[in-house]
């Protein structure tokens, strides 16, 4: 019997990471769309059994409270809505903010995208080991911090939207520019992402955001197979060949992005970038960009979101919409800037603007410091060409 | 991966008329399901090879082939292009399509050569 509400919460909770565990075991169960539907019925004679304590305590206080007009009957409310409310529910389970970053990762793919510790483990390269124990981590955490099986609504809602898409967002960008390890991009986290992203734009359709990240990852990996040089090195987006772009995943970023732009309200973070990709696979070549158009949607994204990253990223534009002097005079007012001191592409891009200056000698140092700076390997030697092709330029100048 | 789901409906594929409106919402449900799930990239349609050209390549000639072709058992009425995590698991959506004819094939599309 059950009887507080924590418990029941966990039960319920305890339930449905269950089955879902044993999704990637059992392959794609029997009945579609309904795959929830025996811990879904779990979750609604939970509901009642809460309903009913709810009731009790409220009788106890002599408040009259009709309950009884809005009770549930168990299996008329297991219909596909409710599948999709509890695999929605589950989604904001595994991202809740009282989890730490890597832990939601972790859980995410482990019970939303159906991969093994094992798969998680290389994804990331770390042991199977920390994978499972961030699972079996989490999961206590997530007792213990009684968090609600639910999904959320009002302004928790936006909050823990925020969380969710930050998670999957995470996952798409370690495939896409790998941290560490020999490999720059690991195409199968960002394909992970992005069927996370798809799932959860047919199930919150409302959310602008949703579609503006889903966008965002489309346009970003429309250009992978173009990212990567035949030995595996880098190819930065305008030395990029666009005929190597996935037509198919551009088509769908804009598509994606317009349903954004229908949803009311202002552009968020995520449609604001997508925006900008959108703008180079707009460009059939480098030249044709809109670049004044990019650095209008930076400063857009300067003000929803201040952050020196940002202003590098939208001096990169000026640079190129208004000539490299302009870049350069931004990207000297960053350059004391405490937390970019170990971020590499502030020397990168430095480096990059000092060398169209024709200052070949300065923007060796740079890119030498850039590359002093980064962890991943095929980064490093990229930055290692660039440095030595200044030294070139200095000897020949 | 990506895999390309190709239709070889045997009678339906040179079939000239639509399938029932029965049919028709039962396939839709399934493709929704597909949707939902995040499996599903793109998918057509194919009129019947009566008003399909063939073209065949032979050292420097070319020969023009007018439909219909023959062999309608290894026709292509329709394809679907679907992202999933393995070829199995493309087989466990595919059993539960509402089909009760045809023959359907899985293939692997080639991607991230060098990667």
């Amino acid at each position: 019997m059950v009887s507080d509400l924590g418990t029941a919460e966990e039960l319920a909770q305890d339930a449905l990471v269950a089955a879902l565990e044993q999704w990637p075991i059992s392959g794609v169960p029997q009945k579609p769309g309904a795959w929830l539907m025996g811990t879904a019925k779990h979750r609604a004679i939970d509901l009642i059994r809460r309903r009913q304590t709810l009731e009790r305590k409220y009788e106890e206080i002599g408040r009259d409270i009709e309950w009884a007009r809005e009770g549930i009957d168990p299996d008329t409310t297991i219909d596909d809505d409710v599948v999709g409310d509890d695999l929605l529910g589950l989604i904001f389970m595994a991202c809740h903010p009282v989890l730490a970053r890597d832990a939601r990762v972790a859980l995410t793919l482990r019970v939303l995208g159906g991969l093994t510790t094992e798969e998680i483990a290389r994804g990331f390269l770390v042991p199977v080991s920390t994978i499972a124990q961030r699972i079996v981590r989490a999961k206590r955490t997530l007792t213990e911090a009684h968090v609600r099986f639910e999904v959320p609504s009002g302004p928790e809602r936006v909050e823990r939207l925020a969380s969710v898409l930050e998670v999957i967002y995470l996952i798409f960008n370690e495939g896409y520019s790998a941290t560490a390890g020999e490999n720059w991009v690991r195409p199968a986290l960002c394909e992970d992402a992005l069927r996370l992203g798809r799932i959860l734009a047919e199930l919150a359709p409302t959310e602008p955001e949703v579609h503006g990240l889903v966008a965002l990852m489309e346009i970003q990996a429309s250009r992978l197979r173009a990212r990567v040089g035949p030995s595996g090195e880098p190819v930065l987006l305008l030395d990029q060949d666009r005929a190597r772009w996935d037509p198919l995943l551009i088509r769908r970023g804009l598509a994606a992005l317009e349903r954004a732009g229908r949803l009311a309200g202002a552009m968020g973070l995520y449609a604001l970038q997508a925006a900008i990709a959108a703008c180079h696979a707009r460009a059939t070549t480098p030249a044709a960009t809109d670049w004044p158009r990019i650095v209008a949607l930076y400063d857009a994204v300067a003000q929803l979101a201040p952050s020196p990253v940002v202003e590098l990223n939208r001096a990169v534009a000026v640079g190129m919409a208004f000539g490299p002097a302009a870049g350069l005079d931004l990207v000297d007012t960053l350059v004391a800037e405490p937390s970019l001191k170990a971020y590499h592409l502030l020397p990168a891009v430095r480096g990059d603007l000092l060398r169209k200056l024709s200052r070949s000698e300065e923007a060796r140092a740079e890119f030498e410091r850039a590359a002093s700076l980064t962890e991943n390997v095929v980064e490093r030697k990229l930055l290692q060409r660039r440095a030595a092709e200044c030294r070139a330029q200095e000897m020949s100048g | 991966m990506r895999v390309l789901v190709l239709a070889k409906e045997d009678h339906q594929s040179e079939a000239a008329k639509p399938p029932t409106p029965e049919i028709m919402a039962e396939f839709q449900k399934f493709n929704e399901e597909l949707v939902k799930a995040g499996v599903v990239l793109g998918d057509g349609r194919l009129y019947p090879s009566s008003q399909a050209k063939r073209l065949r390549f032979d050292g420097k000639k070319r020969t023009v082939i007018d439909g219909p072709f023959a062999e309608t058992k290894e026709l292509v009425a329709g394809y679907w292009l679907w992202q999933v995590r393995s070829i199995d698991e493309a087989l466990e959506w595919l059993k539960r399509a509402p089909f009760d004819a045809g023959t359907y094939e899985i293939r692997q599309v080639f991607e991230f050569e060098g990667i």
